[in-house]
């Protein structure tokens, strides 16, 4: 290694490659160290989190980077696939949230009213408000009080805020058939400014409603007195300006577009787009869009009605749009299947973009089978990436990217498949179960028999049955699971599947979009349930 | 589906209907015919879906969805037996048989499960079965050209006796008539299946349809009156004739067109005489008293 001080010699190379030749030799050096040092920081970060959390799943969302180095990373499955997994949980709540009891609306008594039956529940955007829909076509809103300083945990009360009669009972003479005023959906529409909106339909007409406020009212008019009698011409001296006094809290609705006539059979959903000027209503057999300004035209977007009705084997269920693209819509139908649409691709949306659809397991198939893979309900997630359906027995999660199977399934009772025909007999196998979404798309949420309603936590892998009842309705009360014996021995405090009440079932539900609050639908009583503060 | 030939297994909990085991006594007769509990079973959820088909409740527009699912189990237990071979054995000792007016086991087997299901709550069908309704509509909501159909379902004395059972079937056209407790009794011009019905029980007026032909899978209905019908019954029955409630052309399809194994043919139009009858309740009212009074010279009553 001589230095380049003896030039007179040929074969020495040029003392500044030498020199460059070292320098590169100690910066390779260095770098190998350096990543050295990387790895063995990301590892020791790995290791740490890893005990910190305990062995239950690790999150999915890749943890630690890819590393280049000598040893290959460490194999707690960083990258757990999604598809079901057995889900391993101490059977607590979903993930470390405990739910309790905030209030419960609705009569006491167990006499119930028919026309009290809630048939719909929804939170706005906000969540600030809570809609009811019953059967007798009223809408009851509910608005939750702003925190109190005192208790900050505790998460406002939600009071009556409006109640309105949405929609009468009508009779069809063409058919000599009564149209029922239940209420089948409500919507909210984004707010937009200080009023509020929001779609209810009944079986055959939807309507857009204003609720706004009014806290102020102008007094001093000229010509009238306070009460509305006219004021004596002869005794006015002199001119005033009528000035704005403040008021009680006035709630008003008014109804402010009726979308009526567009639909042959019965109204099964609707769906604000996210352009907020559209929406779609479907019927058991089309799907029509519509304009919120425009309540005297519709253009029909998807139509399987066969042109010979005897060969009608397959209906709609369900349809949403996406939260996110104004052009994309999905619809369910009574086959199992869903199909995604894209309005762009032509007017007539017929032809599905994309078809999720799960082959049936063929050992399990029954009589019963095409009745149970109906889906009752397709949910977007709020990001828009994926989508729940509700059949009877379970609820399945779809990767919108991925058509062939779904993500994840969670069995909601498969305790009753053995019972089938028996809930075919009392048509209990018909009810149309509805499923949520929490506000991140980590849990979702449906009901079962027996006021139980179940939750899925997608993330931790854990379920949790809780049940809606007047004896867990104590202020504050945690809820405890509930869980139904589906062998021989039957353990304290679990239920033998022969002893659950299927008149009492929870078909509505809705979860805050913001908060751990949820409103749970039982026959005629509205429970809220909210996250136990610490 | 099952592969043919394989026999499922009596505790399949997929399809034990809630009392099979109590099916013993009335049906043992039955039984023996069919060796196969499964037939059994699945004769029994035939049975059960088609009352409920039939039974919709009229003031309110019926539940298109659930219709539909219903008619694709029976489509589908049809199409089962259509492989079995066990549907052309019904229909071959149908028409063969003269049908006694007995109620079929199956129906017995029915209430039977209802009476045994009593814990949950009784489906309104089944209930019908019980409390003997006299008649009711049910207008397949436009998908089925179908339209009124009478189900009567009374309470009647059990009278079920064994030649009934393959007889009773609910699938043959007249066999459905005999689902409907007493033995069914069609038109001359229907095919041979004439079945006299002796001591009609209850009140029934299934309405008849036209069964052309012996391969026509569901059959029709005829009007019986065994005793002059409550007035409301009819009023009811006619009121809810509505050509425009379904597809007329539907209706009208059905009532021409050729005979097809379709579970829709199960519920058909209002009667055989022609297209016409829908049009205007008076001329069904006319056919009927008209099909009432050869029933009532066939039956000998």
């Amino acid at each position: 290694m001589g230095g380049g001080e003896n030039t007179g010699c040929p074969i020495q190379p040029d003392p500044l490659v030498i020199r460059f030749l070292r320098t590169f030799k100690e910066v390779l050096k260095f770098v190998l160290f350096s990543y050295t040092v990387l790895f063995g920081a990301l590892l020791l970060a790995r290791w740490t989190t890893y005990f910190m959390v305990g062995k239950t799943a690790l999150p999915t969302r890749g943890s630690t980077a890819r590393v280049r180095g000598p040893s290959p990373s460490p194999s707690p499955s960083p990258l757990q696939t999604l598809p079901e997994s057995a889900h391993h949980g101490t059977g607590g709540g979903s993930s470390e949230v405990q739910w309790c009891f905030s209030q419960v609306k609705g009569a006491i008594d167990d006499d119930v009213a028919e026309a009290d039956i809630i048939s719909t529940v929804e939170f706005n955007d906000s969540g600030e408000l809570l809609a009811t829909g019953d059967k007798g076509g009223r809408v009851v809103i509910f608005q939750q009080e702003p925190e109190s300083k005192t208790q900050p945990q505790c998460r406002g009360e939600y009071n009556v805020y409006s109640t309105f009669q949405s929609h009468e009972p009508e009779f069809d003479s063409l058919k000599s058939l009564e149209i029922e005023e239940k209420i089948n959906k409500i919507r909210w529409l984004p707010q937009k400014n200080a009023a509020q909106f929001l779609l209810s339909t009944n079986d055959k007409t939807v309507k857009l409603w204003k609720i706004s406020e009014r806290d102020k009212r102008p007094e001093g008019y000229n010509l009238k007195e306070e009460d509305g009698r006219c004021r004596d011409f002869n005794a006015i001296t002199a001119l005033r300006v009528p000035v704005f006094r403040p008021m009680d809290l006035m709630v008003e609705a008014s109804p402010r577009r009726v979308f009526s006539n567009a639909h042959t059979y019965l109204i099964n959903s609707i769906s604000v787009n996210s352009d907020c000027e559209t929406y779609l209503s479907a019927d058991d057999l089309r799907v029509n869009l519509w304009n919120l300004e425009i309540n005297d035209r519709s253009f029909n977007i998807v139509d399987i009605k066969p042109a010979n009705m005897e060969e009608l084997t397959e209906v709609i269920t369900a349809a949403e749009f996406h939260p996110n693209q104004c052009n994309t819509f999905v619809y369910s139908s009574s086959k199992g299947t869903v199909r995604l649409c894209d309005m762009r691709a032509s007017a007539l949306c017929d032809n599905h973009a994309k078809l999720f659809e799960e082959p049936e397991d063929p050992n399990s198939r029954s009589f019963f089978s095409e009745i149970i893979s109906s889906i009752s309900d397709v949910k977007f997630s709020h990001s828009g990436r994926y989508m729940m359906t509700r059949d009877y027995l379970s609820v399945k999660i779809w990767d919108l990217n991925m058509e062939a199977r779904p993500v994840e399934t969670y069995q909601v009772h498969e305790y009753l498949r053995s019972k089938l025909c028996s809930l075919y007999e009392n048509d209990c196998i018909f009810d149309k179960f509805e499923c949520c979404w929490n506000g991140n798309d980590s849990v979702v949420m449906t009901g079962s028999y027996n006021n139980f309603f179940r939750m899925f936590d997608r993330g931790y892998r854990q379920d949790v049955t809780l049940e809606a009842s007047r004896e867990n309705s104590k202020p504050r009360a945690v809820l405890k699971p509930r869980k139904v014996s589906t062998g021989g021995k039957r353990k304290k405090d679990e239920i033998t599947v022969d002893s659950l009440d299927f008149s009492k079932k929870i078909i509505h539900t809705a979860w805050h979009p913001l908060d751990n609050i949820i409103a749970v639908a039982t026959t005629n009583n509205l429970y809220i349930f909210q996250e136990k503060g610490n | 589906m099952f592969p043919k030939g394989t026999k499922r297994k009596f505790s399949d909990p997929g399809e034990e209907p809630a009392s099979s085991g109590d099916h013993a006594p009335p049906s043992s007769a039955v039984a023996r015919t069919l060796s196969s509990s499964y037939s059994l079973q699945r004769q029994s959820l035939l049975d059960m879906s088609l009352i409920k088909l039939q039974l919709c409740h009229m003031l309110v527009e019926p539940n298109l969805c659930r219709s539909v699912l219903i008619a694709n189990t029976v489509r589908q237990i049809q199409e089962e037996m259509t492989q079995d071979g066990t549907w052309q054995i019904m229909t071959q000792a149908l028409a063969a048989a003269q049908c006694p007016p007995d109620r079929l086991v199956a129906t017995e087997v029915l209430c039977r499960q209802a009476d045994a299901a009593a814990q949950s709550p009784k489906p309104p069908s089944v209930a019908g079965l019980e409390e003997g309704y006299s008649s009711e509509e049910v207008v397949m909501e436009g998908d089925v050209e179908t339209e009124v159909t009478m189900s009567t379902l009374s309470a009647a004395p059990p009278q079920l006796s064994s030649a009934s059972y393959l007889a009773g079937p609910f699938v043959m056209g007249p066999c459905w008539q005999e689902e409907e407790e007493d033995g069914e009794c069609e038109e001359d011009e229907e095919d041979s299946e004439e079945c006299v019905s002796e001591g009609e029980e209850g009140d029934q007026d299934p309405l008849s349809a036209d069964s052309r032909t012996g391969e026509q899978v569901f059959g029709t209905f005829e009007i019986k009156h065994p005793a002059p019908p409550p007035d409301p019954v009819l009023d009811e029955l006619f009121s809810d004739v509505d050509p425009s409630y379904y597809d007329l052309d539907t209706v009208l399809t059905g009532m021409q067109s050729a005979p097809k194994m379709g579970p829709y043919d199960l519920l058909e139009s209002l009667s055989s005489h022609g297209p016409t009858a829908l049009s205007s309740s008076a001329s069904c009212r006319s056919d009927l008293n008209e099909l009432d009074h050869i029933m009532e010279i066939i039956v000998g009553s």
